[in-house]
């Protein structure tokens, strides 16, 4: 076994040590119906014959990188440099553990310090912590602060954030024996205000709003953080972290949470995970933050050093109903998209922020030019949007599959009143080449 | 030197010009801008560096850790094993890590069988009727595992368990997460041979109980020799059996969790199966369970109808979603090419060299300290201080009155050149030190960890002033953990608020 | 260890210093030294009604955070604005300028089931076997 460095003689050996004549003699604890079961498995492999296994299975995948694809709806296609995959690959990064000894893991911490100075800045909030598992539950814990600070537990959630977020939501809010109640959206695409005022009242600890929502739209939020704060509600936006390059930020908009997906940030779509949970907040909140946070602070001989810290309220079980869970973050993904900002610096995330826009604006007025589908110009985009066919977009789907397309995303199952909906996501990724193939091939439909 | 003592930030290495990746510079649409209201007004103080000063940046950052490929790590109850290469090939294959999640079922079926195989697979291993890959952590899979907890009996109609009981010996994740889920947590005492007994099970078990939490081996790295009579008088009352599985390690092979009557069960893929930790995460915690609870699983599962691989329709009593799309599939796939590349006979050899390694460090070391209970052991021990290196300080010398603990046994070790074992857990035995090797380590390097921490232990006895100090032979030595909770700098930008107070950073210097 | 004689206690290490309707109320020394370095202290706020061993304010360490009890029940009057820059102050000075705040008493006859300074040493005492 190339894994187990264990040799026959090396049993013998530590067998005589432990003063054992047999193995079993050091589990003679365990019931003897219980040992050694039956295990239902195939024989091992060398690695040649597991890589060969592998692209087997990885025959039966079409992958985005040969199909041209305009899939978003929370996994983003984009870019990512060299660069990050060369430090997320090194073993000091990748096979370290948590940093519980500061002294054997200043790499790690520094480089938590300077992803959590990164997140403060793109959502232009005061402080970030490590990260969540993924967007959903990062917008759960956001959810649980805010009851926690505001004694209240109902929740008003955007019918316009995305349908997996809100299940995710749903299933911890009751486990928590909490309130979630969904406000609608108006034919724009874009939450329903007036909707929203009225469901307002004392017993809401906050309002979630994604921006750019699930349907593409960049939300308009002035005044609502003055609203809600007149009447004691928290708000939460969830939004993509890439579009705050150059559209307006959470922290900008007056937000007191802001959380969401960080996979855009040099992260691999990887069929859904690993992803990237970001959490970032104004500084009242600092103390109420959950999961593993960075500080910088010094060492005994005066030199800078990196610490966990604020880890006191992760222990802290309180008599009443308990509101906080271990967090773990995801400190390899944090330190994927740690590498990318640092590489993109501070023209990079405009300018790419930028093109995505562009890619979606240019390729949804040739769109609108095409007969059998509608669109929405005034809907103001970052890089999704959504087309209404005049036929279901099951065969749309069939069709551009066969030409080599992932032509989108479907809207119906979720929002059963856009019938033939569909949502599409143009990235950098994007040529004028792709965009325009795609737009004759839904031509062609 | 070798190792760079540059202690500055990215953000203090930027100059304005600089960039690190370049993008295309063609634009196409007329008019992509937004409305004036709707666009970023103040830019994000990002830092400005080359693509080579960041790689320098990030590759000298990467060398002031420690790792599995590195440094031997026997940190009790992490299972610190050997993270191999070709699970990493796999998981940067293209045809894997460019799957949008979304895709339509048909373009990656083979992704999908994937999942499927790995669930048969954690099926066989764990003794369980299936599992859910959608958890992304192990407390998240414990999570999951008290809703199902919570929604079996709510569906029976069964509203008045409100207890979880745990022994005083478990992770500090099992109450937290009861507590949410809204169950009063009951901690039963350890007997003197560090296990629960069913005497001390019976004070607390009643028709109130919903579920009892168990890791076996225990935290102390014991069998729980009771378990089929702990779970028969479990089930007897009602109530399910839960097992965390962080120490599953020991059982490959040896013994499964389904046997011995658990109900639910997570599995620590980052423990267990092998996939790196990255310094904190990802993770993933497929969560298993026996066929009662199968209704209550989260949606969706994946499954094979047919020749097809597809997801599952819902099921009406799902506990709902616990993560956004699939799970952490790239983890998944490591996990999976890990078990493939074992196959039968390497998980049975992994449990057995992982209970071979534990005993022969725990015999060298039963008299260099204390052990917390001198027997046998499964993939891990625990050693405490006897009480002459725990008050080691003379009455007349400059500590005198001081104690010596397991923290400070911890920082000592790193000058040595290995990573601490896990300190100070679990919490019933005073001054713990878990040490688990794990089977990836040679006798070679056992017999060096051997030595060092006899040295220590000699040093306690001659010198214990030198512990107290330790470690000697790092980047940073005994961080001021109070000051950075009483003043907390989380961001650069707190950097330069509060910067007359913080020390200065320094540029690579020979001093 | 030193526990005052003019002070009043409770079984979880809360003192109560009382004049008239108007009380003091801190933590004791032994408390500070099991709790070690006080990072942080949460204060109620100004008019916030505590109840009698129920929790009234949090201490964080490093490593923990320890719920503090009202040792009687009464209105909140005024909080100790130093430990906000300074909650090391608890450890260095309990009964003095490491106060947590002040109380308008609803209830004296609460005051009757507090333990003195005596009382209070040997329930260390025993606790600590």
């Amino acid at each position: 076994m190339h894994y187990h460095p264990v040799t026959s003689e090396d049993e013998k050996i530590i067998l005589k040590a432990a003063g054992v004549s047999s193995f079993d003699d050091l589990i003679k604890g365990i019931p003897a119906s219980l040992r050694y079961p039956k295990l239902d498995l195939p024989p091992g492999m060398s690695e040649m014959e597991v890589q060969n296994l592998i692209r087997e299975f990885g025959k039966k995948n079409l992958s985005t990188k040969t199909v041209s694809s305009f899939l978003g709806a929370g996994s983003y296609e984009h870019f990512v440099p060299s660069v990050v995959f060369e430090i997320i690959a090194r073993s000091e990064f990748l096979t370290a553990y948590t940093p519980y000894q500061p002294e054997a893991s200043q790499g790690t911490l520094q480089a938590v310090f300077e992803y959590q100075s990164l997140i403060a800045e793109l959502t232009g909030l005061d402080v970030s912590n490590a990260s969540h598992y993924d967007g959903a539950t990062s917008l759960a814990e956001a959810c649980l602060l805010a009851a926690r600070h505001t004694g209240r537990s109902g929740i008003l959630v955007a019918s316009t954030v995305h349908p997996d977020y809100r299940e995710v939501l749903q299933t911890y809010l009751s486990a928590a024996s909490f309130g979630l109640k969904i406000f609608g959206h108006t034919s724009g695409l874009a939450f329903n205000r007036a909707e929203l005022e009225k469901a307002v009242n004392d017993g809401i600890a906050a309002v979630v709003i994604q921006s750019p929502n699930y349907f593409g739209t960049v939300e308009d939020l002035t005044g609502l953080a003055d609203f809600l704060h007149e009447r004691g509600v928290l708000l939460i936006i969830s939004g993509n972290p890439l579009s705050m390059g150059a559209i307006k930020p959470p922290g900008e908009w007056g937000a007191d949470i802001a959380v969401g997906e960080g996979q855009p940030l040099g992260i691999p779509m990887s069929f859904g995970g690993p992803y990237l949970g970001y959490f970032a907040v104004a500084r009242e909140f600092m103390r109420k933050i959950p999961g593993r946070i960075a500080g910088l602070t010094e060492d005994s001989k005066g030199n800078r050093a990196f610490v966990l810290t604020l880890q006191a309220r992760e222990q802290h079980i309180r008599r009443e109903k308990a509101l906080s869970n271990i967090c773990t973050n995801q400190a390899l993904c944090a330190l994927a998209a740690t590498v990318y900002m640092t590489l993109m610096g501070k023209e990079g995330i405009r300018e790419v922020s930028e093109i995505n826009m562009d890619r979606a604006s240019y390729l949804r007025e040739k769109i609108s030019q095409v007969k059998g589908y509608k669109v929405d110009l005034n809907q103001p985009i970052f890089n999704e949007f959504v087309v209404v066919a005049d036929k279901p977009f099951a065969q749309i789907e069939a069709e551009l599959l066969k030409k080599n397309i992932f032509a989108g995303v479907a809207l119906e199952k979720d929002y059963p009143e856009m019938k033939n909906a569909f949502l599409v996501c143009a990235t950098e990724t994007k040529s004028k080449e792709d965009l325009d193939a795609f737009v004759y091939a839904l031509a062609q439909c | 030197m070798l190792i760079s003592n540059d202690s500055r930030l990215s953000f203090e290495k930027s100059r304005e010009g600089r960039r690190g990746a370049l993008l295309p510079t063609d634009r196409l649409a007329k008019a992509a801008r937004l409305p004036e209201k709707l666009m970023r007004q103040h830019a994000p103080a990002f830092p400005e560096i080359s693509e080579p000063e960041a790689m320098r940046h990030f590759v000298n950052l990467s060398r002031k850790n420690f790792s599995i490929d590195t440094h031997f790590y026997p940190l009790g109850s992490c299972t610190m094993k050997y993270n191999p290469k070709v699970n990493e090939w796999a998981a940067r294959h293209r045809k894997f890590a460019s799957l949008h999640p979304l895709q339509p079922v048909s373009t990656v079926q083979g992704m999908m069988q994937v999942m499927v195989e790995l669930e048969q697979g954690l099926m066989t291993i764990a003794g369980m009727d299936r599992f859910t890959l959608q958890p992304a952590a192990g407390a998240h899979g414990e999570l999951t595992g008290l809703m199902l907890v919570h929604a079996y009996h709510a569906a029976r109609g069964d509203h008045h368990r409100r207890k979880v009981l745990v022994p005083d010996s478990s992770h500090g994740t099992n109450p937290a997460t009861a507590a949410l889920v809204g169950y009063e947590v009951v901690q039963m005492k350890s007997n003197d041979r560090g296990r629960l007994s069913v005497e001390e099970l019976e004070k607390h078990l009643d028709d109130n109980v919903a579920c009892l939490m168990l890791t076996n081996p225990n935290t102390l790295g014991l069998f729980e020799e009771d378990i089929l009579e702990v779970a028969k008088r479990v089930h007897a009352k009602g109530g399910l059996l839960y097992y965390d599985g962080a120490n599953l390690n020991a059982l490959l092979g040896i013994a499964r969790p389904g046997d011995m009557g658990f109900d639910i069960v997570h599995i620590n893929l980052h423990k267990t199966f092998s996939t790196p930790h990255g310094g904190g995460g990802p993770g993933s915690g497929p969560v298993g369970v026996k066929k009662h609870l199968i209704p209550f699983l989260p949606h969706p599962l994946v499954e094979k109808k047919g020749d097809q691989y597809v997801f599952s329709q819902r099921s009406p009593q799902s506990i709902g979603r616990v993560k956004a799309f699939h799970g952490n599939a790239g983890t998944l796939l490591r996990a999976f090419v890990y078990m493939r590349s074992l196959g039968l006979e390497g998980i049975k050899k992994t449990g057995r060299d992982a209970v071979l390694n534990a005993n022969y460090v725990r015999v060298k070391l039963r008299d260099a300290f204390k052990p917390a209970v001198d027997e046998p052991c499964m993939h891990e021990f625990v050693l405490t201080l006897k009480p002459e290196q725990a008050s080691p300080f003379s009455a007349g010398s400059a500590h005198a009155g001081q104690s010596l603990h397991a923290s400070d046994i911890g920082k000592r070790i790193l000058d040595y050149g290995f990573h601490a074992p896990t300190v100070h857990f679990p919490l019933v035995v005073p001054d713990a030190i878990m040490i688990e090797p794990t089977e990836s380590e040679s006798l070679e390097t056992l017999d060096s960890f051997i030595e060092a921490m006899k040295a220590i232990a000699e040093e306690i006895r001659t010198t214990p002033e030198k512990i107290l100090q330790a470690p000697y032979d790092l980047p940073i030595r005994r961080p001021n953990e109070v000051l950075a909770a009483r003043k907390p700098i989380l961001t650069y930008r707190d950097y330069l608020r509060e910067k007359a107070d913080s020390p200065q950073p320094r540029a690579h210097s020979l001093v | 260890m030193n526990f005052p004689e003019n002070l009043k206690y409770t079984k979880t290490h809360e003192w109560i210093s009382v004049s008239g309707n108007s009380a003091k109320v801190g933590i004791t020394e032994y408390a500070q030294k099991e709790i070690s370095d006080v990072v942080f202290v949460e204060l109620p706020k100004v008019g916030f009604a505590a109840q009698k061993e129920k929790g009234a304010a949090v201490v964080e360490s490093v490593k923990a955070a320890f719920d503090i009890y009202a040792p009687a029940s009464g209105k909140v009057t005024s909080v100790n604005k130093e430990l906000e820059s300074n909650p090391g102050l608890v450890n260095q000075d309990s009964y003095g300028i490491g106060w947590f705040f002040e109380l308008e008493l609803t209830n004296v006859a609460e005051l009757g089931s507090l333990m003195s300074a005596k009382d209070y040493a040997a329930h260390i005492q025993s606790a600590a076997h």
